[in-house]
């Protein structure tokens, strides 16, 4: 048996609590350099572009000239585009999520369906463009509309609603459907009356959740075929249409000066759409939780 | 009753739409390669290294784009993978509960953050401070573009990693303190190893994400094919291509149309292959204790 002695001991426990430490420095410093990072980020954003904020760049359309471009096509369009996603994802998402687990939990389609939706969630989403630019644009004759470009970033955000309402439907309490089944109710009877209010709150802090992810999809749209230049507002759903962050990588890529300010002006508004977002998400989320306490 | 069955059957048709992406994605891709492989052979694409098919003398060798692909993903969890780690191994061991509270939905906003917003801060921020550093760095790399899209993928890798290293029981680590481990020894060698399927299934998934990730590399990597695996020079990734394909004025129909499809198809098999790996390294190699 090795036998050390108490200085090699002493010497041994301090080394280790050195590199502990530096371990633990090393985390920290981790930590550190991501979140500065995105304090960078958004600091630069704000000194390049809040300046160039005022109504004018809100009202006003695309320019050749820097200082009077504006994002109103771009804005009004994603509004649009992002509008028919959601009501689209919401439908399609809800309606498999109510089938997966109130209809056909434990079924091998079930079971199947769920792999296929992990696997869609992880498809890049240049491919639902294209897919997009196949299926509504050319066979379904759409054209690059509005509606188009919406069904196209409904089959992108698809996965993230059908998993968050898979989840919320799940946290209603079996006992609740019990009791209406106890009382007579059609399943859905039950799955209306009971399963859908309590699983409400879950459902749109999903919805939410998709919205701004496709909100901020610029390639998706590029590939379908939406458009970088458009001097007016969609006025129908077949219109064409350009959104906030096409608009954005079309003045990045712009060497002439001015246009670079313009973009990170775009980008502070479209950030802060996001952020509205994700609060009323959080908020949500919140009322949800206290609900089940209560 | 007919009312329940009708919305039974909705509902059953709703999901089944789910699938029929699925089968829609493949089929479009693999209808538009195949005409494109009537014309061009399938080993010249796959093991070609030139790219020109937007040139009169057209070369179709995807590993052009392919290469550019991998450097900027290998470059990408380069920088992820370490602060990721590190980063989720902060939040598991070391922050007090509210310290990790907060930070975690903080880190989680660079995941929330547009591509494009990235693929700005690369080209007009970070270049310049790379080109500022070395003068061999272009305008156009793949080092910027690969920083940047790490940081983007960063809270991937903490937040799933941290997950995992969370669901290891308490018991192990007290197990490895009762025998005398400071608290970088039970992390190292008690929770990373016990968490280790989970931490590996978020890095296949990091990955995946940065392959298929466009804009960043679309802005800040450069348009320009080139088979190298220097992150100085302009290169083109396979994301990259198909937008600037979309972007120009190709005819639908043409044989350069119809390589997006090819190289569409290809860039879905890869990230396909990776999704199911890390779902099999879960399901497979997952430490099961309680």
């Amino acid at each position: 048996m090795a036998v050390i002695s108490r200085a090699d001991f002493e010497r041994g426990r301090t080394r280790r609590k050195w590199t502990g430490r530096v371990f633990h420095g090393l985390c920290l410093l981790s930590v550190a350099i991501a979140l500065g990072m995105l304090a960078v980020l958004l600091l630069y954003l704000l000194i390049q572009g809040a300046t160039r904020i005022d109504w004018g760049f809100l009202t006003s359309f695309a320019s050749r000239h820097p200082d009077q471009a504006g994002i109103k096509a771009g804005m009004l369009g994603s509004i649009y585009v992002v509008m028919v996603a959601g009501v689209v994802a919401f439908t399609l998402g809800v309606a498999t999520a109510l089938y997966l687990e109130e209809y056909a939990a434990r079924s091998k389609f079930a079971r199947i369906a769920k792999i296929n939706i992990a696997n869609l969630a992880g498809v890049p989403s240049i491919v639902y463009g294209m897919l997009g630019l196949e299926i509504f644009v050319r066979n379904l004759s759409m054209g690059k509309s509005v509606l188009a470009g919406g069904f196209t970033l409904a089959l992108l955000v698809l996965p993230i609603v059908i998993v968050a309402a898979s989840e919320a439907v799940r946290a209603v309490p079996p006992s609740l459907r019990e009791g209406s089944y106890a009382l007579g109710a059609t399943r859905w009877q039950v799955v209306w009356h009971m399963v859908i209010p309590q699983a409400f709150p879950g459902i749109m802090t999903g919805v939410i959740l998709a919205v701004s992810r496709a909100i901020g999809e610029t390639a998706p749209l590029i590939a379908m075929g939406a458009l970088t230049y458009v001097p007016f507002t969609p006025d129908s759903p077949f219109s064409q249409f350009t959104v906030l962050p096409i608009q954005i990588f079309n003045w990045t890529s712009k060497s002439q000066e001015g246009f670079q300010e313009a973009a990170a002006a775009g980008i502070i508004v479209l950030l802060a759409i996001l952020l509205v977002m994700n609060v009323g998400a959080v908020f949500l989320r919140n009322r949800f939780q206290k609900e089940w306490e209560g | 009753m007919l009312p329940e069955r009708a919305i039974a059957a909705l509902l059953f048709f709703c999901s089944f739409l789910s699938i029929l992406i699925t089968v829609g994605i493949v089929a479009v891709l693999l209808f538009e390669a195949i005409t494109f492989f009537g014309e061009v052979s399938f080993i010249d694409f796959i093991t070609g290294t030139r790219w020109t098919p937007l040139f009169s003398s057209k070369q179709f060798g995807v590993l052009a784009l392919v290469a550019g692909t991998t450097l900027t993903a290998v470059l990408a969890m380069v920088v992820a993978l370490p602060l990721g780690l590190f980063s989720a191994i902060y939040l598991s061991e070391y922050a007090p509960d509210p310290v990790r509270r907060t930070i975690k939905p903080i880190l989680e906003i660079l995941a929330g953050i547009p591509t494009v917003v990235y693929g700005y801060f690369a080209l007009l921020f970070v270049t310049p401070i790379l080109r500022g550093i070395s003068e061999d760095i272009s305008v156009f790399n793949a080092l910027s573009a690969a920083i940047v899209m790490g940081l983007m993928i960063l809270p991937m890798v903490s937040s799933l990693s941290e997950d995992a290293m969370r669901s290891v029981p308490k018991t192990l680590r007290d197990g490895a303190y009762a025998l005398g481990s400071t608290k970088m020894e039970v992390s190292i060698f008690v929770v990373v190893p016990a968490a280790l399927s989970g931490i590996v299934s978020a890095f296949i998934l990091a990955v995946s994400r940065a392959i298929g990730e466009t804009m960043i590399v679309t802005i800040a990597a450069g348009q320009n094919p080139n088979f190298t695996l220097n992150p100085f020079v302009p290169i083109e990734t396979m994301t990259a291509y198909i937008v600037q394909v979309s972007q120009g004025d190709t005819e639908t129909g043409s044989i350069e149309f119809k390589t997006i499809f090819a190289v569409a198809l290809l860039l879905f098999v890869i990230t396909l292959v990776m999704n199911l790996l890390s779902q099999y390294v879960v399901g497979r190699f997952r430490e099961e204790y309680e």
